[in-house]
């Protein structure tokens, strides 16, 4: 029986699964919308900032929010090495589409492995004094575990938007894959761009990864599931418009929150993979996208 | 009318909203040489596409030899006997130079070539446009002027009765440009049609014995170079660019 | 000539194949070259398509899986014999290869390789909720009784797959070595400009998905019988579709013989180090390995192999 109440809880569950989503597709958002660089491995970094959120939490109690702000300078500095291995090895030679698609899954095999050698296949998780409690409106409930996520993913989709679209770098960045021209009339060096939006990318992980294991528990596999979601995200959001992303995250969210409250949660990691499928095989270039 | 060779009646193409090719009509004769030309960003590549099956024209049609290939896919068309070269190269990049030739030989040209000895007839091809030297090289790292013959040797290798170069000379020295013309004259004399597309304008007005120009996506002269030079409309195309 | 030395090689393989089941006793044999003949099999179904095609499938386990699951739901419902689950297996895992192969109309590059890894989740939901075949939990298979001529289950399963993997290595072979190779090789360099010679780019891509699906779904379909125990976790295991890759990856994608090269090259090491060390950090030499060779030797060790002879030949003349 659907009633409005489920209803309602259901969209605003969503709306802060959405939110969540939009911080994990940032990242890939960046790399494969503005960079052409299929990091599929971009879920496993977040899982590696889940992990670190969790280690300093567990030791020291520190907030994980704060943790995963903190980290992303370190997470930055992973970013811009891994282009510098990135462009000697496949963009330099010309190699980059399938070659660094394959790199990339190597890259993300690793992680997971490591990961799973240092903690093994339980689930982890935080803690902090909001987690467990719930902010009650009417007949809204929002767990805090669900609506910190949220709004600290909405602000760090904002400052990207605002650093993309206001700064000198971030207008380059933009400007990067979609319009040679305007990059060297701006006479910025494509590489330098890329390798700072590449650390832009990765940094995002970091509080990503803090936000995810606030959630919920977190294991080394956990990070596959977000592959084809956030692929879902990026392409259907029109490759490359971090607002465009936003938005099909917040609309993926909202599905999976429908499929999982009506049809049951068991079902919910298959939205984001459909999503996907049907978004390629009809309109490759999303449906925010460009025509 | 039997030996019309190609036939393109009202073709249209559109990108998008943006209309790149409006109801062109073009015809070709057996054994004819057409020149097509215009200024940048005309429809001339996109003309080729949609005759060689690259791309399918959203209105109008396609006959060659008196067949409607509108819808046919590419391979087909290259079965028929239809040839192109690419103005931006496309080799086979994994394959020599033979290699590559050993391409259409084995699938455009099958049902009309010698089953057997492939290579032997690639090499002659080679010869003929005085590439042999070339045949072992990597064709991925080839300079971008022989990588331009490589396209048209490509296309010579897949028998065509209509061969469609477009922009083969870019980059040739005058030595070269006249080079490939003879070739090409002598390919038309064997009974190919040609169409070629071409900037520089000694080699297309010598080649050709009848001009098609082209102007944002319209057909805006067709007759013999003579004629088109002193069209006002084609200056007004070429100067107004 | 050339001929004569591939069959006669694969009497020879066949014969010992058969001699070693007699002679061995140790069924830990028949476990270990099982697991290797299993990624043989996968690998040179994978670089049909991602070797010689250049369209780079992420989602073998999902063709595995669906191999695996077909063995298990039409023994579950109707005992059928396994030469009849594995046909079945090929035949729907090869319909599943060809609507991919569709699906290569649609999406080039990247966005195919997305699209497999997408479509391998997608199954994956799928079985984690289908009851009827244990759903997430899993389900116990058993053996069939009877094992022909061998004296045991696994010994059969050996031979079974040993037989499949010179089959599947037979087939990649004449793919490579035909008129269908030289198109699939114009297709991986241009496609464009392979249609536009004449290949029936289409058609061609069809078998080469089609004939990855198919051998890789028979290679998961004895594979219930041989684990006899089947959970989603096992049958779409990532190590599945990484080994899949980085097999032909190190071995050499180019030719048929590099897939059998590097499987066997990295089967037997990671079944080596799950002997001596771990099973996890097997599964890291793996991952290393294939990130190596991809930065450092993209063609691999056939690749490594030819400029080492290259070297030599322009040292000597
Ligand atoms: N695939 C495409 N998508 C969108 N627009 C296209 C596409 N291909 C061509 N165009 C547009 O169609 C127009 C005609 O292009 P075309 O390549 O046919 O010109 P051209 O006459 O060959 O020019 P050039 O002399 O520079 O080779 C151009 O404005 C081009 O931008
Ligand atoms: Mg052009």
């Amino acid at each position: 029986m659907i009633t409005l109440e489920l209803f309602l809880n259901a969209v605003v569950a969503g709306l802060m699964l959405g939110g969540f989503y939009a911080a994990v597709a940032l990242g890939l958002s960046i790399t494969f919308g503005q960079l052409d660089i299929v990091n599929i491995a971009h879920p496993t970094f977040v899982i590696l900032g889940s992990f670190v959120a969790y280690i300093l939490n567990q030791n020291f109690g520190i907030d994980p929010v704060l943790i995963g702000v903190v980290f992303m300078p370190v997470f930055y500095l992973i970013g811009t090495t891994l282009y510098r291995v990135y462009y000697v090895s496949f963009e330099r030679t010309g190699q980059e589409s399938l070659s660094g698609l394959a790199f990339f899954f190597g890259l993300m095999f690793i992680i997971e492995v490591v990961l799973i050698l240092t903690f093994g296949v339980d689930y982890r998780l935080v803690n902090a004094a909001y987690i467990g409690k719930t902010l009650h409106i009417g007949f809204l409930d929002m767990p805090f575990r669900m609506l910190v996520p949220a709004i600290a993913a909405t602000i760090m989709t904002g400052a990207v938007v605002l650093y993309m679209t206001k700064t000198f770098m971030g207008k380059a960045i933009m400007a990067v894959s979609q319009d040679r021209l305007a990059l060297q009339l701006m006479g910025a060096d494509p590489i330098k761009v890329k390798r700072i939006a590449l650390g832009i990318a990765i940094a995002t992980a970091s509080l990503a990864g803090a936000l995810l294991i606030i959630i919920q528990p977190v294991e080394p596999s956990v990070g596959r599931l977000y592959i084809g979601r956030i692929f879902a995200i990026v392409v259907l959001g029109g490759m490359g418009s971090i607002s465009g992303t936003f938005v099909a995250a917040i609309l993926i969210g909202v599905v999976e929150s429908f499929i999982a409250t009506f049809y049951g949660p068991s079902w919910a990691p298959a939205v984001g993979f459909g999503i996907l499928l049907l978004t390629l095989a009809i309109r490759p270039q999303g449906i925010f996208g460009r025509a | 009318m039997a030996d019309r060779v190609l036939n393109v009646t009202d073709l249209t193409k559109r990108f998008g909203g943006f209309v790149a090719l409006d109801s062109v009509n073009l015809h070709l004769d057996k054994g004819e040489r057409l020149g097509l030309i215009g200024p940048n960003g005309s429809g001339k590549t996109t003309m080729i596409n949609c005759i060689s099956g690259s791309l399918f024209n959203d209105e109008g049609t396609v006959e060659f030899e008196g067949r409607d290939i509108t819808s046919l896919p590419a391979h087909k068309r290259a079965h028929m006997g239809i040839a192109r070269s690419f103005q931006i190269p496309k080799p086979f990049k994994s394959m020599t130079v033979l290699e590559n030739l050993c391409i259409p030989l084995e699938f455009a040209a099958w049902d009309r070539a010698d089953h057997r000895h492939i290579s032997e007839q690639a090499m002659e091809i080679l010869e003929t446009i005085k590439f042999a030297e070339r045949a072992h090289e990597n064709s991925g790292s080839l300079t971008q002027v022989d990588m331009r013959k490589l396209e048209l040797a490509r296309a010579l290798a897949a028998k065509p009765t209509l061969l469609v170069s477009d922009e083969a000379m870019a980059g040739l020295s005058s030595s070269e440009v006249d080079e490939i013309l003879e070739i090409l004259l002598v390919l038309n004399e064997q009974g190919v049609a040609v169409i070629m597309i071409e900037h520089i304008m000694r080699a297309v007005m010598r080649y050709s014995e009848r001009i098609v120009v082209l102007d944002a996506g319209k057909k805006i002269a067709d007759g013999s170079p003579d004629e088109v030079m002193h069209n006002p409309e084609v200056e007004r195309a070429y100067l107004g660019e | 000539m050339k001929i004569d030395k591939f069959w006669l090689s694969v009497l020879v393989i066949l014969i010992a194949g058969f001699a070693f089941t007699k002679l061995a006793d140790n069924e830990f044999y028949f476990f270990t070259t099982y697991v290797v003949l299993q990624g043989l099999i996968m690998a040179v179904a994978w670089n049909i398509l991602g070797g010689f095609t250049g369209y780079v499938n992420f989602g073998s386990a999902g063709f595995f899986a669906v191999g695996v699951y077909t063995t298990v739901a039409l023994n579950k419902a109707f005992g059928l014999p396994l030469p009849v689950l594995l046909l079945a297996a090929g035949v729907i895992c090869g319909l599943l290869g060809l609507a991919a192969g569709y699906l290569t109309l649609r999406l080039k590059g990247v966005y195919f390789a997305i699209a497999t890894l997408a479509t391998a989740l997608v199954l994956e939901t799928i079985v984690n909720n289908w009851k009827f075949v244990g759903g997430a939990a899993g389900t116990y298979v058993l053996q069939p009784k009877g094992s022909f001529i061998f004296d045991n289950y696994i010994e059969l399963l050996f031979m079974l797959m040993l037989v499949l993997a010179v089959a599947a290595t037979a087939i990649s072979r004449y793919l490579s070595s035909s008129r269908i190779g030289q198109g699939l090789a114009a297709i991986r360099d241009d496609e464009v400009a392979a249609e536009c010679m004449g290949v029936p780019t289409l058609r061609l891509k069809l078998i080469s998905t089609t004939a990855m699906g198919a051998l890789m779904g028979i290679a998961g379909a004895p594979f219930p019988f041989f684990v006899t125990f089947v959970d989603p976790v096992s049958a779409f295991a990532l190590v599945i579709a990484v080994n899949a890759i980085a097999m032909p990856m190190i071995g050499g994608t180019a030719v048929w013989y590099g897939p059998v090269i590097g499987a066997l090259l990295l089967g037997a090491i990671q079944e080596t180090a799950t002997v001596t060390i771990s099973s996890e950090l097997n599964l890291l030499i793996v991952g290393v390995m294939l990130v190596l060779f991809i930065t450092l030797a993209p063609k691999g060790i056939v690749g490594l192999i030819q400029d080492y002879k290259k070297k030599k030949g322009a040292n000597n003349g």
